[in-house]
């Protein structure tokens, strides 16, 4: 009876906590007539002592219901007081072994204390269903109060938040004592099947009879319709044994010489081993050392950076909680260079703007058009069949199938015959590493000799092209950029550089420049800029935007609903911070929530850290997206009146092995001037073995998280147009964190809880909590309750009728219309004569030389107004250093892991057979060589060999091929492993971080830019020895 | 009796490994009672992706080949078992029973495909069972199948007869037939692992210009033979499926009624011959 009752009680606590569509209706109404009565004071004391009092009794009945629950309350002893100002309203709640006592009064000395203003906030805020921004807005108007310890408030305020959630149901029976549960990684979501509280498989995402029905597409008579399911990368197959990896970090960990009181023996990073200890204690080392650097040196002393990527989630990525805990306690941020941007964010962005994606173009409705209209599609250091575009998995491969079946001419340029064009077949022409801008050049030569280019377009939809053409043919310098003259730089037959250039002269072509358009490998080398600029100019001298001429090779731009609003990770999560993310797009609006500032200005770029922390200076250029100028401002660490970098606070993958020259790295943790390293890190790998303290964090699958499949937003705008059907996801706590290791969320809020900064942080609610709230903000609770969400674990978002499918990118731009596709970008501001009328560039047009260049530096001869062929600054020009290391080493993205995920750690990754190489008990890295070159130093398939140069030494495995060109090697980036066989950073590494060859000069100098894919090497076979040389 | 078969196309295998992987991660650290053990979680290729790059550098391609259990009909490994240990299911999956089996090393030399793994650790042989517990449950294909992004996996589940017809229909064929097991397992496009080519780039020269040639006529003879091509775009041709040891070949060139270049090409592997001008 008892049971009942509570039950009864519970299910209309339910009702009223806009958890399903009916209570939301309950709610906004029951809202409604509270505030009504509440202007009388009186009815709004007694709606308040009401309120209270069933506060009490709702604990014991939630107690009662769950045991969860029931046992948590054991946690604490102590008193809470809820009171108005002034005390019209009180009642205390005392936790005593478990059991609750609620009496109405003043406690003489409670230890937690919320006050509210008036009884009427008491009716809006201590219910259920309250709005959080009327609750954020009472606090930031110190309308609402908390007294007493972090620990303390932060328990009492997620119990009460945790009444609402703890009867929630989620996941799907699947027979047999097993729980299927939902996630989502950065290669697609899936299916989590759970059983005893271990998972049993990971599996791609089969939708069911009530999920949406696709979008076909029909194209020369035949209808095309994707597989009602999402594809998965394969290191989303492999989450299984990377979540059970031994390399886990289960428990907090300190450097056994490390003493924060004593010795810190800080050259010893990296050799000593590690001693258990308890969260407590890490925590308050921790906290001590970021209190004592701020005291002894003031601000900016405290370093922090993430990797690139993080496990998956739009609260749990690296664009949330870390920066709303570091911008809590104030640091000196790692900014991120444009990392698989480059050469389109420092060079193309100046010919056709797009500073919001980095220079990258808009990609709507071409799937459609390329379908319908496009001859050929030409892959220009574009490998999608292994990068996946980027988080897309397998999603745009079907999609090139289709063009395959339509019989549309497809030509790979890149020098590694790479898995898109072995998949696919046609043409391929492997240029020299690092000149594929002149070879774009001598096409653009051939289509001016030969008259095979648009110039009506080029005439009224581009401003600067007798000037190009002028250098085109050489009457700027006296070379004419003929096939000949690439020849001798690219090193492709004329022959086939005129049979392509009359093709594409001839045919609607669409242009695939990178894997997803600007990104690819050719725009991380010395020369990136050039090439990247070469690609607009290519496309603005063939009508960029008409039917069938437009960029893409299939990955993005499918006919999917882009007006159902969901943020993608870079908008900004629970982090506050509408500076550093792109919060301010939708989300500030959206979701309520505290704003968090950085009040240092410090930064180091992340391409300097190792010059920051050992010479003491450096200076860098921003990825400022905001507009093209941004980009131009450059700042010099340290900054005016800040200390040094004293503390490292590193959060997620290693740099080892995706930064260049990465010995650098290495040496920098070894120095003195690094006071204290602490590594928040999943796995015991790459640079969490140079910590001193070291917290182990849990993967997704142990937290709570909402997210979309391929949805990074920001700085990628509707990226989940790579997807064949948008998904979001609830991100199922499926186990329990292995271990000791917590969420990242939870690290932080242990940390800034010993910083008195506990409520700020979290604001009192628990992660699950978050979700709830983000959910609320997106378009989903139109369309699906929470609980049933919660309960299903995604929602495929219906297609848009065919005549609501977005419109092709620049096709407005072609016709001179206004912008009619659906992207803010440019910002009102930037368009130079009326709004949504032309480009960002100062003309508004396609510039062939660039304005923006031409108000900065027009002199520069590394970055000239317009696109020129420029030697690479470490290539076949560069004599010497080439004499030495005549091979040319290309280390593009990796194929099965994803940056440092799912490498090394005991993944099933590493028995992949193109992956990693097992010889004597020992899993290395690859690299590929032509059979000429291996030939030429005796090399035989899986040799062990050595590939060096004067920066380190990596030991790989040689796999004999065809597949690069002779004096061309290829091996990729983005080891996990870092195991130096000698000193660490002066002796040559088995783990395979190739990164530590690539060189550390930046792309041009104004610029903070990496040129990983120009690296000269020598290769040899391997007999055991240390050293570098 | 409806049965289980395998359908692999070689020409849309992209080496994505999704199919190995899936297999670890239903397998590794999982037991099914009654169908296996757990796999190894190193070493055990229960898909076994082959490589095969062909011709020399510039004109080459690639072709992967996954080697599963073939669910012979006439399976070696049942007959070298003892006490029952592996036996065929009425829907054509042969299993190996993980507890009868156990100690029956000699196995993992019965199969001539190589599709059978020793576990260490649990002194069994095993190998693929095309998740024979998920298909009894009711699943539609095995986990290898489901995270095939291309479509080079396929399950069909026919009556013999109408699996001949596919097979006829869409030209499968099976690896090895020399063995004459019967495999369950058919691939689709086996050439591009099993055969060679000839290819080559025509190529022209006017006025001190070169360029690709095309459109010209390239014969290959073989005896009494002949298969005939036309260059594309580049001046490029490639004859293929070309058995192996097959001997020497000409190849005759005709560009615009003009020239004629004949070449004798001996092929012991696939060949490239590069630029050929006339």
């Amino acid at each position: 009876m008892k049971y009942a009752l509570g039950r009864l009680l519970h299910n209309v606590l339910f009702l009223f906590s806009k958890t399903s569509r009916l209570s939301s209706f309950v709610t906004v109404m029951a809202d409604q007539v509270l505030t009504f009565l509440c202007r009388s004071r009186t009815l709004s004391r007694y709606l308040g002592s009401l309120i209270l009092w069933g506060m009490g009794l709702l604990i014991r009945v939630s107690a009662m219901l769950h045991p969860a629950f029931k046992e948590r309350l054991k946690d604490k002893n102590f008193t809470a007081q809820i009171k108005t100002s002034d005390r019209a309203l009180s009642r205390t709640y005392t936790f005593e072994d478990g059991r609750v006592i609620s009496r109405p009064g003043i406690h003489p000395k409670p230890d937690v204390t919320i006050t509210y203003r008036s009884s009427d906030l008491v009716v809006k805020l201590a219910v259920p269903w309250r709005d959080q921004l009327e609750q954020i807005n009472a606090m930031k108007n110190f309308q609402l109060g908390l007294e007493g310890p972090d620990e303390l408030t932060m328990w009492f305020m997620e119990t009460l938040s945790l009444m609402l959630s703890a009867g929630l149901e989620y996941g799907t029976a699947a027979g047999k004592g097993v729980k299927r549960y939902t996630s989502n990684t950065n290669g697609g979501p899936v299916f989590v099947y759970v059983k005893d509280g271990k998972i049993i498989r990971i599996t791609p995402i089969e939708f069911d009879e009530s999920d949406a029905q696709p979008w076909t597409i029909e194209a020369r008579g035949i209808k095309f319709t994707p597989p009602r399911r999402t594809t998965v990368s394969p290191h989303t197959v492999a989450w299984k044994s990377m979540v059970y990896s031994p390399d886990r970090l289960l428990y907090p960990m300190k450097r056994i010489d490390f003493d924060p009181n004593g010795e810190r023996n800080c050259q010893n990073r990296g050799i000593s081993g590690y001693e258990r200890i308890s969260w407590d204690e890490a925590t308050n080392i921790v906290a001590n050392e970021i209190k004592r650097v701020k005291k002894d040196h003031g601000p900016g002393a405290i370093l922090n950076g993430s990797g690139s990527h993080h496990t998956w989630g739009v609260l749990g990525y690296w664009l949330s909680c870390r920066p709303r805990f570091f911008n809590s306690i104030g640091y000196t941020p790692v900014v991120h260079n444009p990392d698989s941007w480059e050469g389109w964010f420092w060079g193309a962005m100046h010919h056709w703007g797009h500073s919001m994606r980095l220079g990258a173009p808009e990609s709507y409705g071409t799937v459609e058009d390329c379908l319908k209209h496009c001859e050929m599609v030409v892959f220009w250091s574009s490998d999608p069949e292994a990068t996946s575009g980027v988080y897309g998995a397998f999603e745009g491969t079907v999609r090139r199938q289709w063009l395959k079946k339509l019989g549309i001419t497809m030509v790979h340029i890149d020098p590694f015959y790479n898995h898109t064009a072995a998949l696919l077949g046609g043409k391929w022409l492997p240029p020299r590493p690092a000149t594929g801008n002149a070879l774009a050049l001598a096409i653009a030569y051939v289509w001016i000799t030969e008259d095979l280019y648009d110039k009506d377009y080029v005439t009224q939809r581009t401003v600067g092209f007798d000037k190009w053409q002028d250098y085109i043919l050489g009457k700027e310098d006296g070379i004419p950029k003929t096939p000949e003259w690439q020849e001798q730089e690219a090193g492709i037959p004329a022959k086939d550089v005129r049979a392509l250039a009359r093709e594409w002269g001839t045919k609607r072509t669409y242009l695939a420049a990178g894997g997803i358009t600007g990104f690819g490998s050719a725009c991380r080398c010395a020369t990136g800029n050039e090439w990247a600029r070469s690609m607009v100019c290519l496309m603005a001298m063939q009508g960029l935007g008409k039917p069938g001429v437009n960029m893409g090779g299939m990955q993005q731009g499918t006919p999917v609903d882009t007006s159902f609003f969901f943020p993608g990770y870079a908008e900004g999560g629970l982090s506050g911070d509408i500076e550093g993310t792109a919060m301010a797009v939708n989300m500030y609006q959206r979701m309520p929530q505290l704003a968090t500032v950085n009040t240092v200005y410090q930064r180091v770029p992340r391409l300097r850290i190792p010059e920051a922390i050992l010479d003491g200076s450096t200076c860098g250029y921003p990825t400022d997206s905001k507009t093209i100028e941004g980009q131009f401002l450059k700042f010099d660490y340290p900054a005016p009146g800040n200390a040094p970098i004293k503390m490292y606070y590193k959060y997620g993958g290693s740099h080892f092995g995706t930064m260049s020259e990465t010995n650098r790295y290495v040496k920098a943790y070894r120095s003195d001037n690094l006071e204290f390293v602490v590594n928040q890190s999943i796995w015991f790998e790459g640079e969490a073995r140079f910590a001193d303290i070291l917290l182990p964090a849990c993967t997704s699958f142990e937290r709570w998280d909402i997210s979309e499949f391929a949805n990074c937003g920001g700085y990628i705008q509707h990226s989940f147009n790579q997807c064949n059907h948008r998904v979001m996801v609830m991100q199922h706590k499926c186990i329990e964190p292995l271990g000791e290791s917590k969420s990242d969320f939870q690290i932080f809020l242990e940390v800034a809880k010993k910083l008195g900064l506990g409520a700020p942080f979290s604001e009192g609610v628990t992660e699950l909590d978050w979700c709830k709230r983000l959910f609320d903000a997106t378009d989903l609770p139109k369309v699906i309750s929470w609980k049933a969400f919660l309960k299903k674990g995604y929602y495929v978002v219906p297609p848009p009728k065919e005549e609501l499918r977005d419109p092709v990118s620049f096709r407005w731009y072609a016709e001179n219309r206004s912008k009619d596709t659906p992207e803010l970008a440019p910002l009102p501001a930037d368009y130079t004569e009326q709004y949504g009328k032309g480009l960002q560039t100062q003309s508004g047009k396609l510039e062939f030389v660039c304005s923006s260049l031409k108000r900065f530096d027009p002199n520069d001869p590394e970055r000239p107004t317009m696109t020129k062929y420029i030697p690479s600054w470490e290539g076949h020009h560069t004599t010497e250093l080439y004499e030495k290391y005549p091979l040319q080493l290309i280390s593009p993205h990796p194929r099965y892991s994803f940056h440092t995920m799912s490498d090394a750690k005991d993944s099933v990754i590493n028995d992949v057979k193109d992956h990693r190489i097992l010889i004597d008990g020992y899993y290395y890295w690859i690299v590929r060589i032509n059979s000429k070159d291996a030939q030429a130093r005796a090399i035989r398939e899986n040799d062990l060999v050595k590939v060096f140069n004067d920066r380190g030494a990596v030991i790989c495995a040689a796999q004999v091929t065809e597949r690069v060109p002779p004096g061309t090697v290829h091996s990729y980036e983005s080891s996990a492993h870092y195991d130096p066989i000698g000193e660490p950073g002066h002796s040559a590494d088995r783990g395979g971080c190739i990164n530590q060859l690539t060189p550390s000069r930046m792309m041009i100098k104004q610029s903070h830019s990496m040129a990983a894919n120009s690296c000269l090497v020598e290769i040899r076979t391997w007999e055991g020895e240390e050293g570098i040389a | 009796m409806k049965k289980w078969n395998l359908i692999i196309d070689i020409e849309k295998c992209e080496d994505c490994n999704n199919c190995f992987l899936s297999c670890k991660d239903e397998h590794v650290d999982n037991a099914f009672q009654g169908y296996s053990a757990p796999q190894v979680k190193h070493g055990h290729r229960w898909v076994n992706i082959m490589r095969k790059e062909r011709g020399q550098f510039p004109q080459i391609d690639v072709a992967y080949m996954p080697v599963f259990c073939m669910h012979c009909d006439n399976a070696p490994c049942i007959k070298a078992a003892k006490d029952g240990a592996v036996y065929k299911r009425d829907d054509g999956i042969v299993i190996i029973d993980p507890v009868k089996a156990q100690g029956q090393k000699h196995l993992v030399d019965a199969c001539p495909y190589g599709a059978i793994w020793w576990n260490e650790e649990h002194s069994l042989p095993q190998k693929c069972t095309l998740c024979a517990h998920l298909l009894d449950q009711g699943w539609k294909e095995p986990r290898c199948v489901q995270a095939c992004p291309t479509g080079a996996l396929h399950i069909v589940r026919a009556e013999d007869g109408e699996m001949q017809e596919i097979v006829k229909s869409e030209t499968l064929e099976i690896l090895h037939p020399e063995y004459h097991t019967k495999p369950r397992v058919f691939y689709k496009n086996l050439y591009r692992y099993t055969h060679y080519f000839i290819a080559g780039s025509v190529a022209v020269e006017k006025d001190g210009i070169s360029d690709c040639a095309q459109g010209a006529v390239v014969t290959l003879i073989k005896d009494s033979e002949k298969r005939q091509a036309i260059t594309d775009t580049f001046g490029d041709f490639k004859f293929d499926g070309l058995p192996e040891n097959s001997g020497t070949y000409r190849v005759e060139i005709t560009y615009e009624d003009r020239t004629m270049k004949t070449l004798e090409v001996g092929v012991d592997k696939s060949v490239s011959l590069g630029t050929v001008w006339v």
